[in-house]
């Protein structure tokens, strides 16, 4: 009865979702189309997937695509192993934790962003600044929850393990890992988030090639509805990647 | 009961947390010796902080004595044993990310029990326990009666001389504890396990124990050993006859002076500013 119920809840919910969705979409089209909204401001949608079906079939987007996403790869490679390495070195003392987790939690508070200029000075405005950033930016969430993971496991697990006689690499494979993982999985994955949020940001303010770096392009040359086409894009992209994300994150924390 | 006989020879073991003369300095124990049959049943009872998890601890190895030694098969006890000891925990130490088949299996993966033997024996304990159909479940999915009995049967899996529990029903409501103790009894009386288990609860002990030690309040010592002369496994009806009652009362006498004392302690030791 009450299965029946949740089902129809979400059916509900999902219908008003789909229907705000095309009303706002109705709303844009009539807002160009009839009530007077300047085109260069606000392109009609019409526009934007005329111009969107044009990106996608001539393949313009993709050395953009791919310089966009190699620094996410890159950077999130770089904060992903260097983040789990010395999460898990510091959770191995009490001493460790303590001297660190509140400083790498402070550092995580600093808005990073504000280190571009100084990262362009460094590394340039290509692909080097950008990855420079994605990797500071997801190194803080990472590793504050590799901390959390490997160091906050309940004592009961670990004395249990060791009154069975557990070896120092079981005791790694088979409890603090299974263990850890969900919290560090939950690092990572807001890591990536930033990852991509930061490096899409930053191409917008100073670089060479890239998703975000088009659009601003496309923005100062007033071509909005082919810039909208790419936000299309991009958000699509973004989307993508994320719920493939969450979904990993999902299926391991599954028990 | 010659010295020979003793599974377990506890000698002059005293455990303190802490320096003396920190101000968080306990001596939780102070200089017990005591001697566990091979194949009995002994019960641990006295007031919170008396020691009597301590001692547990110390026996098998998951604790260090300040002083003192404790042997088990004559083996001086310095680091745990798992082919000898197994241990049933009060709060629930099965491994949450583990079915109850798995977690059973993962103790014998960690004692070294050879692979193909490690799916009958998970099979048999669990049978044992009475939990065959929910071989599958993860821990979450059952009742705290069913998680203590998964933890008994991961424990029993082992095959060890020597089992530990402490307080393993102590989580748990009245008559699951009742009925989990019924079914204990039956299944060690077939065992020739050499048993010690920490408890609070007095009906507990005389159903169980062939012997019950009564702590004093802290620092711990044995203030006296009862003997409980009734065959195993023991039948329910036994906690209506007057034998249960009289040794029930015995032991109530016996402690109640020293829960009084701890209940005191704690309300005196309040920190200095």
């Amino acid at each position: 009865m009450s299965a029946k119920q949740d089902r129809r809840d979400k059916i509900a919910s999902r219908a008003v979702q789909v229907g705000f969705l095309v009303a706002l979409m109705g709303f844009w089209y009539f807002a160009t189309a009839y009530w007077g909204v300047n085109r260069l401001l606000l392109p009609n949608p019409l526009n934007v997937w005329q111009e969107l079906k044009d990106v996608l079939g001539s393949g313009e987007y993709l050395p953009d695509l791919k310089v966009t996403l190699t620094e996410v790869a890159v950077a999130f490679a770089i904060s992903c192993s260097t983040g789990v390495t010395l999460g898990y070195l510091i959770s191995r003392s009490q001493f460790l934790i303590k001297v660190f987790e509140p400083l790498l939690a402070g550092f995580y508070s600093v808005p990073i962003i504000l280190f571009l200029p100084l990262y362009v000075l460094f590394f340039g405005l290509g692909e080097g600044s950008k990855i420079a950033l994605g990797t500071t930016i997801s190194f803080f969430p990472i590793v504050l929850n590799t901390i959390a993971g490997f160091g906050y496991v309940d004592r009961i697990f670990i004395t249990a393990a060791r009154s069975m006689g557990a070896s120092d690499v079981q005791m790694f494979r088979y409890v603090l890992l299974p263990a850890a993982f969900p919290v560090i999985l939950t690092g990572l994955r807001i890591g990536f988030t930033v990852t991509l949020l930061s490096i899409l940001g930053s191409e917008t303010l100073a670089s060479l090639a890239g998703l975000g770096h088009k659009i601003v392009h496309l923005a100062e040359a007033m071509e909005t509805a082919r810039m909208f086409a790419y936000i299309a894009f991009v958000v699509v992209i973004a989307a993508f990647l994320n719920s493939v994300v969450s979904s990993v994150e999902r299926r391991a924390n599954r028990r | 009961m010659t010295a020979g006989d003793a599974a377990i020879r506890i000698r002059d073991v005293s455990h303190e947390f802490g320096e003396p003369g920190d101000a968080q300095f306990v001596l939780a124990l102070s200089h017990t010796s005591l001697d566990i049959e091979r194949g009995e049943l002994l019960c641990l009872i006295g007031p919170s902080g008396c020691g009597k998890s301590t001692l547990l601890n110390m026996i098998g190895g998951l604790l260090t004595p300040t002083t003192g030694n404790v042997e088990v098969h004559g083996k001086p006890v310095r680091a745990p044993l798992p082919r000898d000891i197994a241990f049933v925990f009060q709060e629930n130490a099965l491994f949450p990310w583990c079915t109850i088949i798995e977690n059973v299996k993962l103790g014998m993966v960690f004692q070294g029990v050879p692979k193909s033997e490690q799916e009958p024996r998970a099979r048999k304990a669990l049978e044992a326990v009475g939990l065959k159909d929910f071989m599958g479940h993860y821990p979450a999915q059952l009742s705290g009666g069913m998680r203590q009995r998964a933890a008994l049967a991961r424990a029993l899996s082992l095959e060890t001389g020597t089992l530990l529990m402490d307080e393993p029903f102590g989580a748990l409501d009245e008559q699951t504890r009742m009925i989990l103790g019924e079914d204990l009894s039956v299944l060690l009386s077939r065992s020739e396990k050499t048993i010690v288990f920490v408890t609070h609860s007095l009906g507990e002990a005389v159903f169980l124990a062939d012997r019950v030690a009564v702590f004093s309040a802290r620092p711990g010592r044995i203030k006296e050993i009862i003997e409980i002369d009734e065959p195993h496994p023991r039948s329910p009806s036994f906690v209506t006859t007057e034998k249960f009652s009289r040794l029930r009362n015995t032991l109530y006498g016996l402690l109640h002076d020293e829960i009084r004392k701890a209940v005191e302690q704690s309300a005196t030791a309040v920190p200095q500013p």
